[in-house]
């Protein structure tokens, strides 16, 4: 590749991520102001792109007048996250999660309705009732896509982002993306860009060993977090992992949320119940860790005991949507819900705040700390969000450019960002032999798995930095034959940085907190004097991981102290007194 | 330093038979989230060329002629 074939191109907004929260900010900000031109730039094909590829099962953060008030869910998760939540973001999402369900359900999303017609919502969570099951959901990207084309969104499929562009006052500018067929560049000029780049999912290596078996959607590597640092913005609670109860090598959802309200439970190896909520938190993936640790294990998913008519609707909602490979793979191994519980495990690490609190800093607009950058969906720092997060959070970002468009001109940027970039994208194809992705990609996860698997040990952390800098040094051998691997090659440097910037952050928190997600062994307690706020890590001026305290912004909604601890008390009584 | 050629099964296969690339079908390639399926230039047929699955089935459940058809990858199964 002597000479490098770019494009430019100009637009009022740039949208990098095709899979939830993407499209919607898209199609929000076209709504806001038809007159803008926005540029939806995605790896793989907005079709089928995403977490939610094949749809999804329900909703599990619904907060629907009748079920839930905002103010209770904002309770909810403050309590669920021990405190460390930016009150006016979760805010901001539970007002807006109500419209959001009633414009997916005019663009023909599919939600269960009761008789009458009202939303059938059901309760997991510990405190309030949020989950709407949606059996028919398989359809939600094509009425997304439905709606780009609607609104002439303009998409640019199998271009990957690899760096974002600042302006010389640091502001954001565009980005650059491959080609990953052909290997052409892509430089588009921005005035704004919404990140929704999904979490950071390739992180750990998943016990079974295959590189692609994860929880989350393997495409959703950590480009988004990677560019984000790269770019001057302050990524927040890193630390607070995302770890995941989920079905044993298959690697996905056991789903609990949908199985709870019909009877299902999570159960040790006696068949007993050991967690009062099945509610994803750092505490209950900690007594999932140590039943798993104590004896009792392995943990399963307990659905034996329930009538035929009810295990086939449990079977019709898991197969279709959301992992419908699911079935096959208990067929496979002659899992029947009717007869054998279904083996669980415990999820490898990743950063996601659709999960936890993993996440690049959104304010209650979606802004990030860089101006004119937005983040959303899984990637930004709204915790718990989930699917329907994603979407409101889009739809916050894809507004608020608009608006940011209005007041601001096409920043220029430096052609020798470019030139630099292009090098540092290209260096692997320069070489004919060397390292290959998949060998780089499978140690660097190998090591996240022997080192930064919580429970956090210091000594372990130390030991994981000195290698991931000897395989930053390796980077110089990186050897890829054709565009594709030049994409996994691009990916695997998206987890390197990761993988980085969860040891940082976790060593820079010198307490526990969060259950499983950031237990410190050498700092067991929960220090609140010193370290009740947020973390957020950035690169410095001397281009220097660094890390600072952000105070936690006064709540809009008071905690009494009697129920801070709500999420503390999980394990089931009789258990709980051996 | 030379490279191994390490071969393994695929998860995803695709029944030449009722295959339509020819006619210009790209559906099961256009979809697929991760990329690994191309057309096999000895057959003209759609195949799964890197064995990078997240087993997630657009590629079986869009294909117009029920061609493909998704496994468990074997270190799952």
């Amino acid at each position: 590749m002597s000479e490098i074939k770019t494009e430019i191109v100009e637009t009022d907004i740039l949208v990098i991520g095709g899979g939830t929260g993407g499209p919607m900010a898209a199609i929000k900000a076209k709504e806001k102001n038809p007159g803008l031109k926005v540029v939806l730039m995605e790896k793989a094909n907005v079709k089928r792109s995403g977490a939610v590829s094949m749809g999804m099962d329900g909703l599990n953060n619904a907060v629907i007048p009748g079920y839930a008030t905002p103010e209770q869910y904002v309770k909810e998760i403050t309590v669920a996250n021990d405190g460390i939540v930016h009150q006016k973001a979760v805010m901001a999402y539970a007002t807006g999660s109500y419209p959001m369900i009633q414009y997916l359900d005019s663009i023909g999303v599919k939600f269960e309705k009761d008789g009458s017609g009202e939303y059938n919502v059901r309760k997991v969570h510990h405190m309030g009732t949020y989950v709407l099951p949606m059996p028919e959901g398989h359809h939600v990207k094509k009425a997304l896509y439905r709606q780009l084309r609607k609104h002439q969104v303009l998409v640019t499929n199998r271009y990957m982002a690899t760096r974002l562009l600042n302006a010389p006052d640091g502001r954001i500018a565009g980005a650059m993306g491959v080609n990953t067929r052909t290997g052409e560049f892509l430089v588009v000029r921005a005035k704004s860009v919404i990140l929704a780049c999904g979490a950071a999912g390739r992180l750990g290596l998943p016990s079974s060993g295959y590189l692609f078996g994860t929880y989350e959607n393997p495409a959703n590597c950590g480009d988004g977090y990677a560019m984000a640092y790269h770019a001057g913005a302050g990524l927040a609670n890193l630390e607070c992992y995302q770890i995941n109860p989920l079905i044993k090598d298959y690697n996905g959802p056991a789903c609990a949320y949908v199985t709870g309200p019909f009877g299902g439970y999570t159960a040790n190896n006696k068949g007993e119940r050991f967690i009062e909520c099945d509610y994803w938190s750092g505490q209950m993936m900690k007594e999932f860790y140590s039943e798993l640790q104590s004896g009792n294990g392995p943990v399963f998913l307990n659905m034996t005991h329930l009538a035929e008519e009810t295990i086939s609707e449990i079977e019709t909602i898991l197969h279709s949507n959301e992992r419908p490979s699911r079935g096959r793979f208990h067929e496979n191994r002659g899992t029947n819900y009717r007869e054998k519980m279904v083996e669980m495990h415990i999820s490898e690490i990743g950063f996601c705040s659709g999960h936890s609190a993993s996440g690049v800093w959104v304010d209650e607009n979606a802004r990030t700390t860089v101006d004119g950058l937005y983040a959303a969906g899984d990637m930004a720092s709204v915790p718990h969000n989930y699917m329907l997060g994603a979407f409101v959070n889009g739809s916050i970002a894809g507004q608020d450019a608009a608006d940011y468009c209005a007041s601001t001109d096409l920043p220029a940027y430096d052609e020798a960002d470019v030139a630099r970039e292009q090098e540092r994208v290209l260096a692997p194809t320069r070489r004919d032999d060397g390292l290959t992705p998949h060998e780089m990609e499978f140690k660097t996860r190998r090591l996240v798995n022997d080192y930064l698997q919580p429970p956090k040990v210091t000594a372990k952390y130390k030991i994981a930095q000195a290698r991931f800098a000897e395989i930053r040094e390796d980077l110089n051998a990186l050897c890829v034959k054709d565009p594709h691997e030049l994409m996994r090659a691009l990916e695997l440097q998206s987890i390197l940085d990761c993988a980085d910037m969860a040891a940082a952050a976790s060593l820079y928190r010198t307490e526990s907190r969060w259950g499983l997600y950031h237990w410190r062994v050498d700092h067991p307690a929960t220090d609140n004097e010193n370290w009740f706020c947020h973390t957020l890590l950035y690169k410095d001026e001397m281009g220097r991981m660094a890390h600072k305290k952000r105070a936690v912004d006064p709540y809009v909604v008071d905690i009494p102290e009697e129920e801070m601890g709500a999420y503390h008390q999980l394990r089931t009584p009789a258990l709980a007194a051996e | 330093m030379p490279f191994a050629n390490h071969p393994t099964s695929v998860p995803v296969t695709v029944d030449d038979e009722k295959c339509i690339a020819e006619k210009g079908c790209r559906v099961c390639i256009d979809v697929c989230p991760l990329d690994v399926l191309a057309i096999n230039p000895a057959s003209g047929k759609a195949h799964m060329k890197y064995d990078e699955c997240w087993y997630c089935m657009p590629c079986e459940v869009d294909c117009p002629t029920g061609a493909v058809k998704v496994e468990i990858p074997y270190l799952l199964r």
